[in-house]
């Protein structure tokens, strides 16, 4: 009797003793496998992820030499493909340089002369001759560059657009 | 009964050994036994049942959308193969890769336009396969999980037709790829993250071609492939497909059977024959389109998304971006996920449109939604865009708070109406939205396609 007394009890031990190992053993198994997934998602991002030479934000001013300010006359917007902006001189002879991209999805709004406007063709967005939206579904303004006016002409500093809500007056550069 | 082996009957010869041995029983069995050694003895065949249940092969149940679906994908790997050896990831070749194909490869324009024809009508086929699903009531139990991997098929051939329209890098892809990325600028918190992986930023990158490139050819291919075996094999966990039922009869489990080979193959081996016949016609007679080379300074005018994505468009028009692209899209994928999941009172697996008042309530949601859509279309661009109580407001308001207000007031209103003044039990009332929601989206698409004009005003087609 005792003997199996005795054999039950070094049976109950060890199953303890077992359920304990096992939970432990199986925890370490968890989280060795957690770490080698976060490992691979890891790997996987670092491919994924935009190369750091790319979209900076600390890039210098690039200025680009749009012409003489008396080669433009009021209320017309030139276009510079090279720069990817519009120079806007508006009708009390300002400058403001727009982003040609669409603050919707990106497309390129072209100027419509005729209208005064800026029309997007993916989505109908409408802008004026400031950039501002007439109509939606544009959220915000087109974006603008820093224009300065040097010895009579007008540089545009493309490297980094503004972002906008509305038109304040210290965006327009006057002569 | 011992099996006789070459070794016991010396009148074989080599050629015949050989033949036995890759083909161990007979190819065209002619017999009943001799007909399930084959099924059995063949790689491909032997993932089929022995037999099926004999309802379920009645054309008007599936309308063999499923196997249609099968054959596109098959088609659209056999000539992506193809052009994958000529076509060249690059921006600068790309697009001259592409003309070449079509003008100097022998038969190159036929698999380009086969690859495109595919391409869009799986889209189609996918669709019609859902709404006959859903309309069998064949998400119920034990299909509960099968539905979700399609709808994960689905946005995957979603995925692979996106990915695959940039590949030309002509106008339409690189305006379409330029809109979707920065659609994905929108999404909170990740967004600029998404957006600068796919692309510069602002405008389409080097490192944008190669990244759909890989996941046109690679990542996509396998997940497909990998999905449609899962799609396939839990067909089968669930006994095959729904059995048709009248709304009152029972669900009859002791269905009678009949044999796979040669009742369902034959079915399956004609409809993919037609499908390949059809597409070949397409094909031959319609070309893919390849516009201009891509030029980032200057958008077509209008920018059409696909057809598929003209009622993402449409919204997009109408609606603040984050909930045209995030809070839509998220609430759509959400209703459709939970389908299947719903307490329903009782399964209407193998009914018609769940009962014959639920195809009445069907009809008037349709109807409903046909009215309600076009209206919503035109309350926006003649009198949101203009009225001068609405300019002041923010766009987050204007475009998005009061649009969705509407919505959900408009489709709680509904369900209010459907349940106690229609009676609706939750299975009638789940099929009214899906079916107000599938018609919006058609509505969508329909104006997207035909009543916008140049600038994407809207317009009087005929």
């Amino acid at each position: 009797m005792t003997r199996q007394k005795i054999q039950q009890a070094s049976q109950t031990t060890r199953t303890v003793e077992n359920k304990a190992r096992r939970s432990l053993l199986n925890g370490l198994w968890l989280t060795l496998s957690g770490l080698a997934l976060a490992e691979i998602a890891w790997l996987v991002g670092s491919f994924l992820k935009p190369l750091k030479s790319n979209g900076s934000p600390d890039r210098p001013a690039k200025r680009i030499d749009a012409g003489p300010t008396d080669r433009f006359a009021p209320n017309t917007v030139t276009a510079f493909p090279q720069g990817r902006f519009y120079l806007a001189c508006l009708k009390d002879g300002g400058f403001l340089a727009l982003s040609r991209r669409c603050t919707h999805l990106g497309c390129t709004v072209p100027w419509d002369p005729e209208k005064e406007q800026f029309a997007c063709p993916c989505h109908a967005s409408v802008f004026d001759i400031r950039g501002n939206v007439i109509q939606s579904p544009a959220p915000r303004a087109l974006d603008r560059f820093a224009v300065s006016i040097e010895n009579n002409r007008v540089k545009v500093d493309i490297s980094r657009p503004i972002r906008r809500s509305a038109l304040g007056k210290a965006e327009v550069t006057y002569k | 009964m011992t099996r006789r082996t070459s070794l016991d009957n010396p009148d074989v010869n080599l050629l015949q050994r050989i033949w036995r041995s890759v083909f161990p029983s007979p190819v065209r069995p002619h017999t009943e036994m001799g007909r399930k050694r084959f099924l059995r003895g063949n790689l491909i065949l032997h993932f089929r049942p022995p037999t099926v249940k004999e309802k379920t092969l009645i054309f008007t149940l599936s309308w063999g959308l499923g196997g249609i679906a099968a054959t596109l994908v098959l088609l659209q790997m056999a000539t992506g193969i193809l052009l994958k050896f000529i076509y060249v990831p690059t921006p600068i070749d790309a697009y001259s890769s592409v003309q070449s194909i079509m003008v100097q490869v022998p038969f190159g324009r036929l698999v380009r336009n086969l690859h495109h024809w595919c391409a869009n009508l799986l889209v189609v086929v996918l669709m019609l396969h859902m709404l006959r699903v859903f309309f069998t009531g064949a998400f119920h139990h034990p299909r509960q999980f099968n539905w979700i991997i399609g709808l994960v098929l689905f946005a995957t051939v979603l995925a692979a037709n996106l990915s695959g329209y940039l590949l030309p890098y002509d106008q339409l892809a690189y305006w379409a790829v330029t809109v979707f990325t920065a659609m994905m600028g929108y999404i909170p918190g990740i967004g600029r993250w998404l957006q600068q992986a796919l692309g510069n930023g602002s405008e389409l990158g080097p490192r944008t071609l190669p990244f759909f490139y890989s996941m046109h050819t690679a990542v996509i291919p396998l997940l497909l492939a990998g999905l449609m075996g899962f799609h396939f094999w839990r067909i089968r966990k669930a006994g095959g497909l729904v059995v048709p039922r009248k709304p009152a009869e029972p669900i009859d489990e002791m269905s009678p059977r009949v044999p796979v080979v040669p009742n369902l193959l034959i079915r399956e081996v004609s409809t993919a024959l037609a499908v390949t016949a059809t597409v070949l016609i397409l094909s031959i007679f319609f070309d893919a389109a390849l516009s201009a080379p891509a030029n980032p300074g200057l958008s077509p005018n209008p920018v059409r998304a696909p057809w598929y994505f003209a009622g993402l468009q449409e919204l997009l028009l109408h609606l603040h971006p984050v909930v045209a692209v995030c809070v839509i899209p998220l609430a759509a994928g959400i209703f459709l996920v939970s389908i299947p999941y719903f307490a329903y009172p009782q399964s209407s697996e193998g009914i018609w449109f769940a009962s014959s008042r639920g195809r009445t309530q069907s009809i008037n949601a349709a109807v409903t939604s046909m009215v309600i859509t076009p209206a919503l279309i035109l309350v926006d661009a003649l009198v949101v865009k203009t009225a001068p109580w609405a300019v002041d407001l923010s766009p987050v308001v204007r475009d998005g708070l009061l649009p969705l207000l509407l919505i959900s007031a408009l489709t709680t209103g509904g369900i209010f109406a459907l349940r106690k003044r229609w009676g609706a039990r939750l299975n009638e009332t789940t099929q009214s939205l899906f079916v107000a929601m599938v018609t919006a989206l058609v509505v969508l698409t329909l104006v997207g396609i035909f009543f916008r004009g140049p600038s994407m005003r809207l317009i009087w087609p005929f």
